[in-house]
């Protein structure tokens, strides 16, 4: 496994050292998909000639990078390429190894309910064995490596692919259960894009879990517990924050990274709903809508965490695929991600509803996207309703796949307690239906 | 000037200061001797004076340039009380005083032009300004809220002079820091107190040169004013009026002050293409009028006109009637010869009509004068396709054969336009020319532009190439102007250098010249100043579509609606057995199947 391994990332690491020599590197690191004004590689450079100019790289509104990113790159401008292809090569074996140690945790758990005898008598097709479990933290760290969005990602030099590094490394500290390094991976992603903040619920149920502290809101561990965690997270992030303001002595990167995130101001066209929706809005709606698609990306945290308070890693994928999908500036590096865990869910393929449907619109779509780009940019025979409406249409298949897999997971859970081929009265095979 | 020019690292700015603080200098001490010499013993305290240039041009065109100075000892700057000092207007306009005197402006620049100065061509204008309007103010220390007044006062010179110039808000207005200083008599040059905006987009015309003329003493009732008749005016290729306020030394110990009004419009005759093939002109032919009486109030009313090249073509054209007078000077950097009418010499109007109509007539049929190249000039364009990214490129001439010398360039563009400092690169002859100043303030999206000032070197006979990549934003649906596939403006490039002259340049100020050469004067006489400007861009932005925007929020929040749906039902409900308990189309099927007599479904 781990030659198999080894070999993928020489396989992956090599297509990327390639594509970073050929002519497509520029081609690919102007793409609005692969960036977005919040990751792009030219405004890091950007940034950085300010900070040569003598002028604040935040008195502008190119640059919106954290300054954490800028002392990165002050040193490592040089081996940009090089860091590039490590974060990539650190994801995904951080991946692989939560992969790895969470098919462990299943079967453990598997077998705990077996013994137990909570499982329905029939489901044994339902149960998954070691065997098919063997390939899947490969089968992850390629589809990382070899997916076209992150490869596209990491040639693009976006930043999107540092952000992925520390969510992958967060959940591989979640799976070990090191609440303390968790913490400090969360607050440094939320520090990177303010997003991951929505990450704090898997990861509290997951630890607890762990921990063996019960889930339970009548039961004062878990209070103490959860204010454990959540004065680690608060406290790394307030360091990282002040951290920040020490290296630049001034706060003007708080609105310059994270108001821009929450206002929306720039409308640069990318995969996501906000861009052509504020630039066709009316402005005295303006506030409101800006409102209720923030609250959007963090709604569905509360209710997924009481109804997938028994599958934390679960509730993780569902929550960053979110995030992906309903963000203010997404990119195919946010999409490559959680596209990563898919093979994790892999048991769940038989009770998938459309995703032959979903994943040729999710094809296709990203095959029109520069078609309808250079239509409408460069050779001006369509207008920007036909990127708009691509954009549409890859929004919609990236939520009915992850509707769809949260749909065969609950139909999963649903058939392993009340058995696998229930009978209707009259003995026919029964109708499901969610009720 | 001998400016220092160190070619140095990005990095260390401060070092390199110096050389941009010597040009400024230099021209600020050329201002502050500005006019002191020119105090007349005249009872009273004002006093006017006109003159007209016109200069035959080697495209075959010609060029008239008005100058109207109204100079008046009086202090205007409001006093500690708040009331204003001044409450009697003679000759200078009341409405202008006020304006000056509320807004406590030092120095005040306007102007309106339509069309461009076309340097290869035309030579070297007396004054060049940039298409569309440009506006530069220098409020006195006492202003507490630069912006607030700064807002103010467009608003009231929109009204004054009929101009957009309301448009002018944050978004088009800069500080530059060194490429506009003081004209007249400086105390502080803290540039906090300076703001400079353009609009490209302005159009010139007819409602803007009434209230210009409303300000001058005789109107357009008498003296050369009554030349300026619109319908001809604005019928040529290059039309440009200007508002220059400044304060002045009162006489030549400079103990008080004096304020200086001074009203310039050229225009550009295409007197070739017009005048069916002859290059003959007259007053009367350009601007249908001829002049009969002279401003009574004016204390000089002359025409000069441009007879350099008569000489090198061996005498081939006469001026009706002759000259009286002949004057030589030297004009940016070369000698010229005037032809001189002193309009309030009563000999001058012919005595059969009143009038003085000056006329050109040509004895032979003319070859033309090759136009001779400028020393400095510069051209500007965008490349690069498509809507997303491109390039502005500025192309800088130095054509002096043997001197070199520093230019500073002032770059304003709009916030929608995404500037990228990193990829700007200057080449001169092939390598890289680094600027030994640079000030660059990145723009902050609808608030400010992105302000880009450098000092370059030009080398001697060279062709400096900068080039500055942009991004192409996209707008909110309301942001964009009436006609968005027209493009978006982007003012002009302004360039101030101090070009070695090939002739020494007359320091003295009490010799007699035409007044445009008063506006920048020299006080070293191997160097005169000039200003020019690159021709405004067009630049084309994406554009989303205007008809959609009810189709945009309701198809996205549908998107929206169905992610919310899809996982509110999965939250929120639970997997049931359902019985079939027939719907009402299986109920209707089982009773005809009962009164058929065969069994139920």
């Amino acid at each position: 496994m781990a030659a198999s391994l080894v070999l993928a990332l020489v396989v992956a690491v090599t297509v990327r050292a390639v594509l970073f020599r050929s002519s497509l590197a520029e081609f690919i690191s102007e793409r609005v998909e692969v960036v977005s004004p919040l990751n792009s590689w030219k405004r890091v450079v950007e940034g950085l000639s300010l900070l040569d100019l003598g002028v604040s790289p935040y008195s502008g509104n190119v640059f919106h990078e954290t300054p954490l990113i800028i002392y990165l790159f002050h040193f490592l401008i040089d081996y940009a390429e090089f860091v590039f292809m490590t974060v990539d090569v650190i994801t995904a074996v951080a991946l692989y190894i939560v992969a790895d140690d969470y098919n462990k945790v299943v079967f453990r758990k598997q077998r705990h309910s077996f013994e137990c005898q909570r499982y329905a008598p029939d489901v044994i097709t339902l149960v998954r064995t070691p065997k098919e479990m063997y390939h899947i933290p490969l089968k992850v760290a390629l589809f990382y490596l070899l997916n076209p969005f992150s490869v596209l990602t990491c040639v693009a030099k976006s930043t999107c692919a540092i952000n992925n590094a520390i969510i992958a490394i967060f959940v591989l500290a979640t799976v070990k259960g090191s609440a303390f390094i968790s913490a400090i991976f969360l607050a440094l992603a939320t520090y990177q894009s303010l997003y991951p903040i929505a990450l704090f619920a898997p990861a509290l149920l997951y630890l607890a879990q762990k921990d063996h502290v019960s889930v339970n809101l009548h039961c004062g561990a878990f209070y103490v517990y959860f204010l454990k965690y959540a004065v680690m997270f608060l406290g790394c992030l307030l360091v990282s924050l002040c951290l920040s303001f020490f290296l630049l002595s001034s706060w003007s990167f708080v609105p310059s990274t994270y108001g821009f995130i929450l206002s929306v101001p720039d409308l640069t066209p990318n995969i996501g709903l906000f861009w052509y929706f504020f630039a066709e809005m009316f402005e005295h709606f303006r506030l409101f809508f800006v409102c209720v698609f923030q609250i959007n990306v963090f709604f569905y945290t509360l209710p997924l965490s009481v109804r997938l308070r028994d599958h934390p890693m679960f509730f993780m994928f569902i929550q960053i695929a979110i995030i992906a999908i309903f963000k203010s500036y997404p990119t195919v590096g946010d999409v490559a991600l959680y596209m990563a865990f898919l093979p994790m869910w892999s048991h769940l393929y038989r009770f998938l509803r459309n995703i032959f449907v979903v994943t040729c619109m999710l094809i296709s779509s990203s095959v029109l996207f520069p078609v309808l780009w250079h239509l409408w940019i460069y050779a001006g025979s369509a207008n920007s309703n036909f990127y708009y409406a691509i954009t549409l249409a890859f929004n919609v298949g990236q939520i009915l796949l992850i509707s769809d897999y949260f749909y065969a997971y609950i139909r999963r859970e649903y058939h392993l307690v009340t058995g696998l081929h229930l009978k209707s009265k009259d003995g026919k095979e029964a109708h499901i239906v969610l009720k | 000037m001998a400016v220092p020019i160190v070619i140095g690292p990005g990095r260390g700015l401060r070092l390199w200061l110096a050389p941009g603080l010597l040009l400024a200098a230099c021209l600020l001490t050329a201002g502050a001797r500005a006019v002191a010499a020119r105090a007349e013993q005249c009872p009273q305290r004002d006093r006017f004076q006109e003159e007209m240039v016109l200069k035959p041009l080697g495209s075959g065109d010609l060029a008239a340039s008005f100058q109207f100075h109204t100079r008046w000892d009086a202090e205007l700057s409001q006093r500690d009380g708040g009331k204003s000092k001044v409450s009697h207007y003679r000759l200078f306009p009341k409405s202008l005083g006020q304006v000056i005197s509320k807004f406590s402006v030092r120095e005040l620049h306007l102007s309106f032009t339509h069309g461009f100065w076309r340097r290869g061509g035309w030579g070297q204008p007396f004054q060049q300004t940039p298409p569309g309007a440009e506006l530069w103010v220098w409020f006195q220390p006492s202003v507490s809220c630069v912006d607030t007044a700064w807002k103010e006062l467009t608003n009231v010179l929109s009204g004054l002079f009929c101009a957009s110039l309301n448009f002018i808000d944050s978004t088009n207005t800069v500080t530059p820091t060194a490429s506009f200083k003081p004209l007249g008599i400086i105390n502080e040059t803290d540039h906090k107190y300076l703001r400079y905006a353009a609009l490209p987009r302005e159009i010139v015309c007819t409602e803007n040169l009434t209230p210009w003329k409303k300000l001058l003493p005789c109107g357009s009732k008498a003296g050369l004013a009554v030349l300026l008749k619109a319908e001809r005016l604005f019928h040529t290729s290059y039309h440009s009026q200007a508002v220059h306020v400044r304060p002045v030394c009162r006489d030549q110990l400079c103990t008080s002050t004096s304020w200086e009004l001074t009203q310039s419009l050229s225009v550009v005759f295409d007197l070739y293409a017009s005048g069916s093939g002859k290059r003959e002109w007259s007053l009367f032919k350009m601007f249908s009028r001829t002049l009969t009486e002279v401003c009574p109030l004016a204390s000089q009313s002359t025409i000069y006109v441009d007879i350099t090249d008569k000489d090198k073509a061996n005498d081939t054209y006469e001026l009706m009637p002759p000259a009286p007078m002949r004057l030589n000077t030297t004009v940016h950097g070369r000698s010229r010869s005037y032809a001189v009418y002193n309009l309030l010499n009563p000999n001058l109007y012919s005595i059969s009509s009143q009038s003085l109509n000056i006329a050109l007539k040509w004895k032979l049929s003319k070859q033309f004068v090759l136009p001779e190249e400028p020393v400095f000039h510069a051209e500007r364009y965008v490349s690069g396709f498509g809507l997303q990214t491109g390039k502005i490129n500025t192309l800088i001439y130095n054509n002096h054969p043997s001197r070199s010398f520093p230019v500073l360039l002032m770059e304003i563009v709009p916030w929608y336009l995404r500037l990228y400092v990193h990829t700007l690169t200057i080449n001169t002859k092939g390598k890289e020319n680094k600027p030994s100043y640079i000030h660059y303030q990145p723009a902050k999206d609808r608030e400010r532009p992105h302000l880009l000032e450098m000092l370059i070197q030009l080398p001697a006979n060279s062709i400096t190439k900068i080039g500055i990549e942009f991004e192409r934003a996209l707008l909110k649906w309301t942001e964009y102007p009436p006609d968005p596939n027209h493009g978006f403006y982007v003012s002009s490039s302004v360039l101030s250098a101090l070009v070695p002259s090939y002739v020494p340049m007359e320091t003295n100020s009490t010799k007699p010249a035409p007044l445009f050469t008063r506006l920048f004067p020299c006080s070293d006489s191997s160097v005169y100043f000039v200003r020019l400007y690159t021709e405004a861009l067009l630049v084309n932005l994406p554009t989303p579509d205007f008809s959609m925007p009810y189709n945009v929020i309701c198809l996205t929040c549908t998107v929206i609606a169905v992610g919310y749906g899809s996982f509110y039902n999965l939250l929120t409900r639970t997997f049931q057995v359902v019985e079939p308990s027939g719907g009402l189309a299986k109920r209707i099927a089982n009773a005809i199947r009962k009164l058929r007599g065969v069994a139920p479904i």
